[in-house]
């Protein structure tokens, strides 16, 4: 279907079916018990992980494929945002011109830049990617106020002047929208004790990110995925075979720019608001992060990075002393101020322990990411417990051997 | 990217389908509530959205800290606080309306972006009615804007910045700190007296938004007094090290050196220019002074004793004598075995005004509550006499004029306070030229 | 002229910091082969350190006095340092006041027990990862250690003075003939700069002139060659990564009075840190400091008035600027080697 082969038509059929069941997904536990806390079916961070799904996955291209790891791709994001913000100011609070002048700005971007960067390789490639990243952090938050609105960031006013969508009536803020159907809205379902929220710009997010996954797909298939991930294993090779692999690696870095561009751009549909923060070093090492932590050159590692990251940062920051005293209130006194402290250390302001020790966790034990994880998961299911022999693999605990030669 | 035959004529038509769509309710909520996060039940939930990681965290968790206090005392536990003192009678200790107070806590990391994701989800998911906290005026201005949008109450914890009621200020957001306009003004008249009105400032200023209207502010009200404004160098956010701006501060025939730096920087420029000697320096037979508009007692313990001597503005200070400031000092230490800081006390008593917003107005709707606050007269919350103006949403009240203490007897005891500048002298008018190009715009109930 | 020598001086203060750290951050680099995001972290330690020793220092038993009333009007509880009962006030208050320079002697055996329970515990095992797994890693770890010193210290900065001897500063430019009090400079910035070049030139002597060092250079330039002649290499590299902790930690030891140490030092320097790593060519270890002070010198020119009011904010870009311009036309920064982190 659709130029994919079955296995692939499979996956994409799953990935639509979960994206589609998200906010059930995502909404597991009764409203009111003590575990709702956990719940993640709101509108918010449901947009956020697809759209950084979709900034990860367009990463992958460049970072998986190539083995180009750039440390500056949160500036497209910010780049992106701003472009939209911009375009709602000016034009229409419509989200598709926005949306698309969002990936060109990014793209052209990323076009000057990573014409620029890609002259070096290894981590010199890297340092450069990082240092235009930062000159636009650091430009977009003072020299370039007037532009970008500094430490607040761009939003909306009453007085733009929006030139498509005609006078302003009332006192209020436009709200963005597709077509007239606004992106904040959302249908209630109360339904078996629980609320699920199916929001408009969810799924607008979910259209998107699942035409970008597509298109990723398409790309890790095709022929030019192949010349990418020949300029990976040995671009020396490919240079004697008469190839120049510059073109290949230029063509992915503007196309993942346009991705983390897109990014920025729904960013902006879903709340009208650019701030430099985007484009900090930070940020660029997050997506680095979800790449790495779902898992580098596959397809849905990334996303998978994505949301794991995205819902440690929303679920766990709101997790107070209060909610614990609300779950151990069983346990006697002593015990229970032991145990409310325990978990205290990692949720809440402790938030940040839990994603540190997340990533160490993962790279240590399951070097492929999270989608190894699931690999060995489902490994395990359908050879039961099928006793292995050593032949089967070949490190069983993945311990690296001593290095013999480091450069 | 299928678009792209996107012609002219269809553009329009988009626009025009768009604009109407605007015009129609957006068919798709759930219209069971009168206004966003009506509380149903027998409880009503608050936001608190303070910073629990970066560079403010530790004001964050002051912040916290006051508003669980608060929390408290409006749900009648405790001993009260500034309830006894509080010019308003309206809560009872009832919680408000009757309704049981709870809350839920974010982390905005003083990011933009995360305190709007932060504020979103205890709207979108956990019913939040009013969100409060913060300690940074980016943060403050994006969220105001947020719960603009929601149907919210914002009411705004540490900001300093005009612009916050401002520029861009809006209609569900209030502000009862104070900001950089009143620091100047109320910071003015002690320079003057203490130092002369003959002369030489040099500002280093933070780059970005905050910086920039606190030295507007305070060079527009030195310079009226005589002083004269040698030089403004902007310095970039988090510098660290701030010798190579401070150097050039040697070469000049400045005699004063005002630093619109806060939190880690200002320790640190601080720091360096004491360093550099510039405190024991003569210039034009006169001693050399170094300003700090905005003081914070959490941050000047990282200067150390660089900061004794040095004066500067705040909002509150734990050693007001007045009952309101008695109390809560009393409650909050009896709690947590310290002073609370001016961003826990603006904490407080905004979550005190709100809940009695709401017990006057006797709706949780955000436009009766909006209603209620507008031109609101009180008194007993630790500032004296104070007026929420109803056009600009901006608490006008008494502003300190504070000094590092020369000997401090314990490790709170840094700040003493100089002059109690009255409400009536840092009063400005709502069109203000710093305060112009914003609109509140109408109250948004959701 | 007076303008340009003090930034020259701040220059070369700010360099000193950078110099210290891209110089650990490249013996890791070079002789394990590990990008080391948790560098920025042990920097952070060292600092920490110097607060550390200054609080035990300042240990107090507490006495009631009946006089005084803290801030809810009870009785106040006076503080009394342990050191200052028992040496007297006298030498005891010496001893916290010389907090800093004895922290470096407290900081040497901490911050190398921290490199190796790093290496031995954590890194050691990354050595045949893809580097992007090394950062990850790396990273997470140094998130764990800022939170578990947030937890500890708070998030605010902490003042940590020099000693009373090194407050003040010294009049430069007398010293050379130029009017006096044009050229001031503070004691204790003299001291950190004489402090860096002490370690670095310590640093490269090491390696220099002692088998040891002989031995680690030439496992940088062939491990396998050196393994087969019999020596283990690999304890010597777990060495080197304690040396490269210690040198980080004294840099922050000393940096300490400089900036007040909050938990998130490391991360803010640790970008710039790479930069200046990289700038300098990966595995060189003059080419590191030698970066570090280039970089340090041009940020503080960046940020003159005169250059401002040309070209305004470069003084926030000035180092990635310089990096993207040294990285386009020396292809390997200024002392690269060639095969380096290539890949």
């Amino acid at each position: 279907m659709l130029g994919l082969n079955k296995k692939d038509t499979t996956f994409l059929l799953i990935v639509i079916a979960l994206t589609i069941a998200t906010p059930i997904i995502l909404q597991p536990f009764a409203e009111g018990s003590e575990l709702a806390q956990f719940n993640g079916g709101y509108p918010d961070l449901m947009q956020k992980i697809a759209i950084f799904g979709i900034f990860a996955v367009g990463f992958n291209i460049l970072f998986g494929l190539t083995g180009y790891l750039s440390f500056g791709h949160a500036a497209f994001l910010g780049i992106g945002s701003y472009a939209a913000v911009w375009m709602m100011k000016l034009l229409t609070m419509n989200v598709i011109p926005a949306i698309l002048l969002a990936m060109i700005v990014s793209g052209l971007f990323a076009a000057a830049i990573g014409y620029v960067s890609l002259r070096r390789s290894g981590i010199y490639f890297s340092i450069l990617t990082l240092a235009f990243a930062q000159m636009s952090y650091k430009m977009a938050y003072s020299v370039l106020t007037p532009l970008t609105n500094g430490e607040t960031g761009l939003q909306l006013s009453l007085d733009d002047p929006r030139i498509l969508d005609g006078a302003m009536e009332g006192t209020s803020l436009p709200v963005t929208n597709i077509f007239g159907i606004a992106m904040n809205s959302s249908y209630k379902l109360e339904a078996l004790g629980r609320v699920f929220t199916f929001n408009v710009g969810f799924y607008f997010c979910a259209l998107i990110a699942i035409i970008a996954f597509y298109v990723a797909i398409r790309l890790f298939r095709s022929p030019f995925g192949m010349m990418l991930r020949a300029v990976k294993s040995n671009q020396q090779r490919m240079t004697y075979t008469g190839l120049d692999p510059k073109p290949y690696t230029l063509a992915a870095f503007v196309i993942s720019g346009m991705y983390a561009g897109l990014a920025g751009g729904l960013l902006a549909a879903m709340d009208p608001l650019a701030g430099a923060d985007r484009m900090l070093w930070t940020a660029s090492g997050e997506v680095v992060i979800m790449t790495i932590l779902g898992g580098a050159g596959t397809l849905m590692g990334p996303v998978l990075g994505a949301g794991v990251i995205k819902y440690l940062e929303n679920i766990f920051s709101k997790i107070n002393e209060t909610v614990l005293h609300g779950w151990f209130h069983w346990l006697p006194d002593g015990i229970e101020d032991v145990v409310i402290w325990v978990f205290a250390r990692f949720t809440g302001e402790g938030w940040h322990l839990t994603l540190g020790v997340t990533f160490m966790l993962v790279v240590t034990f399951l070097p492929g990411g999270l989608v190894e994880g699931l690999k060995r998961i489902s490994t395990r299911i359908k050879h039961g417990s099928q006793k292995r022999d050593k032949y089967d693999d070949p490190d069983p605990e993945h311990r690296p051997e001593a290095s013999k030669h480091v450069a | 990217m299928s678009n792209i035959d996107l012609t002219r004529r269809r553009v329009l038509k988009t626009g025009a389908v768009a604009g109407a769509g605007l015009a129609l309710p957006t068919i798709f909520t759930s219209g069971a509530h009168a206004f966003t996060n009506e509380p149903m039940g027998g409880s009503v939930t608050l936001g608190f959205n303070v910073p629990q990681s970066g560079p403010y965290a530790d004001e964050g968790a002051d912040e916290l800290r006051a508003f669980q206090l608060a929390v408290e005392h409006l749900n009648g536990m405790g001993d009260g606080g500034m309830l006894n003192t509080f010019s308003s009678k309206a809560l009872e200790g009832n919680g408000i309306l009757g309704k049981k107070v709870e809350f839920v806590t974010g982390d905005t990391q003083t990011k933009s972006d995360a305190a709007r994701a932060s504020a979103k989800s205890m709207i979108e998911k956990d019913g939040a009615i009013m969100i409060s906290g913060g300690s940074s005026s980016g943060v403050a201005v994006a969220v105001q804007g947020l719960c603009q949008e929601a149907g919210v109450i914002f009411m705004a914890g540490l900001t300093h910045s005009n612009d916050t009621t401002g520029k861009d200020k809006k209609a569900n957001g209030f502000r009862h700190f104070f900001n950089a306009y009143m620091s100047g003004a109320a910071l003015a008249p002690v320079l003057a007296a203490r130092y002369g009105t003959d002369r030489n400032a040099y500002h280093l200023t933070a780059d970005y938004t905050w910086g920039w209207t606190q030295e507007e502010s305070i060079a527009a009200a030195t310079e009226a007094l005589g002083w004269n404004t040698v030089n403004k160098v902007r310095t970039p956010l988090g510098a660290g090290d701030f010798s190579s701006y401070i150097t050039p501060v040697l070469q000049t025939d400045a005699d004063v050196l005002i630093l619109n730096h806060y939190g880690g920087d200002m320790v640190n420029s601080l720091t360096n220019a004491v360093q550099f000697g510039l405190r024991d320096k003569m210039v034009n037979n006169k001693n050399f002074e170094i300003v700090v508009p905005l003081f914070s007692r959490l941050m000047a313990r990282g200067a150390g004793e660089n900061i004794q001597g040095i004066l500067g503005s705040t909002n509150w200070h734990w050693s007001l004598q007045d009952e309101g400031s008695k109390a809560f000092v009393k409650s909050f230490g009896t709690k947590y075995g310290f002073p609370p800081s001016q961003a826990a006390h603006t904490c407080y008593v905004q979550t005190l005004l709100y809940a009695d917003a709401v017990a006057r107005a006797g709706s949780f709707n955000p436009c009766a509550v909006a209603e209620a606050l507008e031109g609101y007269e009180f008194d007993g919350l630790g500032n004296g006499k104070t007026l929420y103006r109803a056009d600009d949403h901006q608490c006008f009240k008494d502003v300190l004029v504070v000094r590092g203490k020369e000997n401090p007897t314990s490790e709170f005891d840094l700040l003493e306070v100089v002059e109690v500048t009255p409400a009536s002298q840092v009063t400005y008018a709502p069109d203000h030229p710093m305060f112009a190009g914003g609109a509140l715009g109408a109250c948004n109930a959701g | 002229m007076e303008t340009i020598l003090l930034q020259l001086l701040n220059g070369l203060d700010k360099g000193s910091a950078y110099a210290l750290i891209a110089l650990g951050l490249t013996l890791i680099f070079g002789t394990l082969g590990v990008v080391n995001f948790a560098h920025g972290a042990i920097f952070m330690i060292g600092a920490f350190c110097a607060v550390t020793l200054s609080r035990i220092l300042n240990w107090s038993f507490e006495t009631i006095d009946p006089e005084k009333l803290d801030f809810l009007g009870n009785p106040a509880k006076i503080k009394t340092p342990y050191v200052e009962a028992w040496f007297g006030p006298e030498f005891g208050g010496a001893l916290i006041d010389w907090a800093v320079p004895l922290a470096i002697l407290f900081s040497i055996p901490i911050m190398i027990a921290v490199g190796f329970a790093m290496e031995r515990g954590l890194i050691k095992h990354f050595y045949k990862r893809p580097h992007a797994d090394q950062i990850l890693v790396t990273f997470g770890l140094a998130i764990v250690l800022q939170e578990v010193i947030k937890y500890f210290y708070g998030a605010n900065p902490i003042s940590t003075p020099a000693p009373d001897a090194f407050k003040g500063s010294f009049d430069f430019g007398a010293m050379l003939g130029f009017d006096p009090n044009m050229i001031i400079y503070p004691y204790w910035r003299l001291i950190y700069f004489g402090f860096a070049a002490v370690v670095i030139g310590a640093v490269f002597s090491f390696l220099q002139f002692t088998t040891f060092g002989m031995v680690v250079r030439a496992g940088m330039a062939d491990r396998e060659t050196v393994g087969l002649l019999g020596i283990n290499i690999d304890r010597r590299f777990t060495f080197m990564f304690g040396l490269a902790a210690a040198v980080a930690g004294l840099a922050g030891v000393m940096y300490a009075p400089i900036l007040s140490p909050n938990y998130h030092m490391g991360m803010d320097f640790l970008v710039l840190c790479f930069v200046v790593v990289v700038v300098g060519g990966m595995g060189s270890l003059p080419g590191a400091v030698a970066a570090g002070f280039l970089l340090g010198i041009l940020e503080s020119f960046a940020s003159m008035n005169a250059i401002k009011s040309i070209l305004p904010g470069i003084d926030q870009i000035i180092i990635y600027l310089v990096a993207i311009v040294i990285l386009l036309t020396r292809p390997r920064g200024l002392m690269g080697k060639k095969g380096v982190m290539e890949e």
